[in-house]
């Protein structure tokens, strides 16, 4: 990441589908660069254009203006030969993981090899070193009806490894599975991303997705991207109104807060683990009351926030804002509640 | 009733039907399922739209699948002349069972493949799969447990037609059925011929369910 080189450029890239209702805007001028190995998130509410976005940057669906540029070729201009090459360097995973249901795991990795038209013994060979990745030697010779949900995923993300790819395309990839299911998925994704240096782009709806591996996040709200940034950033300081909605997930309830005096005090790393609220209670010796906290962990970091109702006169916000500020933590007014 | 000449000739029959049913459920799939195929392919919703074709050839299996099978055999007169120098006996019901089973099937063949998950075929297009592949590798294995239980259906449905090819002619356990039972009121007779197709329809139909069932693995 010291020298970043831009795998995947999106310029102006608009989508629009064509129904019998008359015409649809899926996706306007959206400009994006994907740098070389990162894990780069896109999450957006459902129907806000992530998945047609995804789909546009390995050409599934043809973006109707702008480019996509991948490794320095306009994917607009290659023929339909050539896109084909290109997709081989540019793995996909499902929500629905798509796995070939009369296949084995196993004979399910060889596919990609196949159409590549690989020697039978050395897709062989890849598929067994991808199946040892993958963690599921021993599920080679069992079919996707007999496998859990991670399974299949992994499975797919094996196959989606198969033909060496530059770039993984995860399309919702944890949002059909459990929990515990999901951080062993996105500990492998990471891990895959550490090991082999593959840029991932992960599509999303679920923010603990993008903080749990992504380090730079573009939020997309009505076809169009509201901001983008590293995840820190865009976490601590959300700019855009689809920002904070993902990050006032109880947006609602704060709205009967306006008018009263609120302060949002912001955590950006390492003085998380101090007490520091409990702190400024007895140093200033005032009562606040919290109306709205989330901090969480992040890169062995801790980032989050607190929604403080504390008492309206002037002098006590002044030096409750100081004394916070003293110890490094970004306060604002919460004037608009989300 | 049962003396030695008509077990012979109930024997014969058998392996008429079994001739005919077999020959034009196998030459009818020779041109049903390329025609089914093409039409999954070339939808609206295919890998490569070729809407006119498509409509095309929806019309045509339209039109020969609403002619009823009397009526086609007797079009198809000489037509069936042309090709199997004569138009009676076995060999020239084939003619007629292929014309009328071919679109029939390419409709079989087209509602099995339109049962492939549409994300399977996106993850093939992913991974740069080209049409070809996707038909080969994708749509055929995948749709195999229920192309095979569209090949029993078939078989059976040709040999009931065949056995309609008995009022022209055509030969078999229906020419019997007909010939004896019908005008000649030999009631026995056409029993045992109706008894003994519905024994082979049976034995095609479990045959076909078992070899489904076999080969899929999605359960």
């Amino acid at each position: 990441m010291e020298k970043k080189q831009t795998i995947i450029e999106l310029t102006q890239l608009g989508k629009v589908f064509h129904t019998k209702d008359g015409s649809v805007s899926a996706l306007e001028n959206i400009d994006l660069q994907i740098y070389e190995g990162e894990i780069f998130g896109i999450i957006g509410m459902s129907g806000a254009g992530k998945s047609t976005l995804v789909r546009c940057i390995n050409f599934l669906e043809k973006p109707t203006s702008g480019e996509v540029i991948f490794d320095g070729q306009k994917l607009s201009q290659l023929t339909e030969k050539e896109l084909r090459a290109v997709r081989r360097s540019m793995g996909m995973i499902f929500q629905q993981f798509n796995l070939l249901m009369q296949r084995t795991a196993f004979q399910n990795i060889c596919f990609p090899l196949e159409i590549a038209g690989m020697e039978k013994s050395a897709a062989k060979e890849r598929a067994e070193e991808l199946l040892e990745i993958v963690g599921l030697s021993d599920k080679r010779n069992v079919y996707p009806s007999q496998l859990s949900g991670g399974q299949k995923q992994r499975v797919a993300i094996a196959r989606a490894l198969a033909t060496k790819p530059k770039v993984l395309l995860c399309d919702e990839a944890t949002s059909a599975l459990d929990p515990s299911t999901t951080q062993s998925i996105l500990a492998l994704i990471k891990d895959i991303n550490r090991r082999l240096g593959i840029t991932i782009i992960v599509i999303t709806h679920e923010m603990s997705v993008i903080e749990e591996i992504c380090q730079r996040v573009a939020i997309i709200d009505d076809s169009k991207i509201a901001e983008i940034g590293t995840v820190e950033e865009i976490f601590t300081r959300p700019k855009s109104a689809a920002g904070r909605k993902f990050f006032f997930p109880g947006g609602a309830k704060t709205r009967e807060l306006t008018g009263d005096r609120c302060i949002r005090v912001v955590f950006d790393g390492g003085n998380a683990y101090e007490p520091v609220i409990a702190n400024m209670i007895l140093e200033c010796k005032v009562p606040v009351n919290i109306l709205f906290g989330d901090i969480k962990n992040i890169d062995d970091k801790s980032f989050g926030h607190l929604v403080l109702q504390i008492p309206d006169d002037e002098r006590t916000k002044g030096r409750i804002v100081a004394y916070l500020q003293e110890k490094n933590l970004t306060v604002e007014e919460v004037i608009e509640n989300v | 009733m049962f003396e030695p000449v008509m077990m012979k000739f109930l024997g014969i029959g058998i392996g008429e039907t079994l001739y005919m049913t077999l020959l034009s459920t196998f030459l009818a799939y020779v041109i049903g399922l390329p025609l089914g195929i093409v039409m999954v392919v070339t939808d609206k919703s295919g890998i490569r739209p070729r809407l006119l074709l498509n409509k095309v050839l929806d019309v045509i299996i339209n039109i020969l699948r609403s002619v009823p099978f009397l009526i086609l055999m007797i079009v198809l007169i000489p037509f069936t002349r042309a090709i199997a120098g004569t138009t009676i006996g076995p060999k020239a019901a084939v003619v007629s069972l292929v014309v009328a089973a071919a679109p029939f099937i390419a409709r079989l063949v087209e509602s099995s493949i339109k049962e492939v998950d549409y994300g399977v075929i996106e993850a093939a297009q992913s991974m740069g799969a080209s049409p070809l592949d996707i038909v080969y590798k994708v749509l055929l294995p995948e749709a195999k447990p229920s192309l095979i239980v569209g090949s029993a259906i078939a078989v059976t449905t040709i040999l009931s037609y065949s056995a309609m090819a008995g009022i022209i002619g055509g030969g078999g356990l229906g020419a019997i059925a007909i010939n004896y039972g019908y005008y000649r009121y030999e009631v026995g007779i056409m029993l045992v011929t109706v008894a003994l197709l519905v024994v082979i329809v049976q034995i095609f139909q479990e045959t076909g369910m078992r070899l489904a069932k076999k080969f899929d693995k999605r359960f």
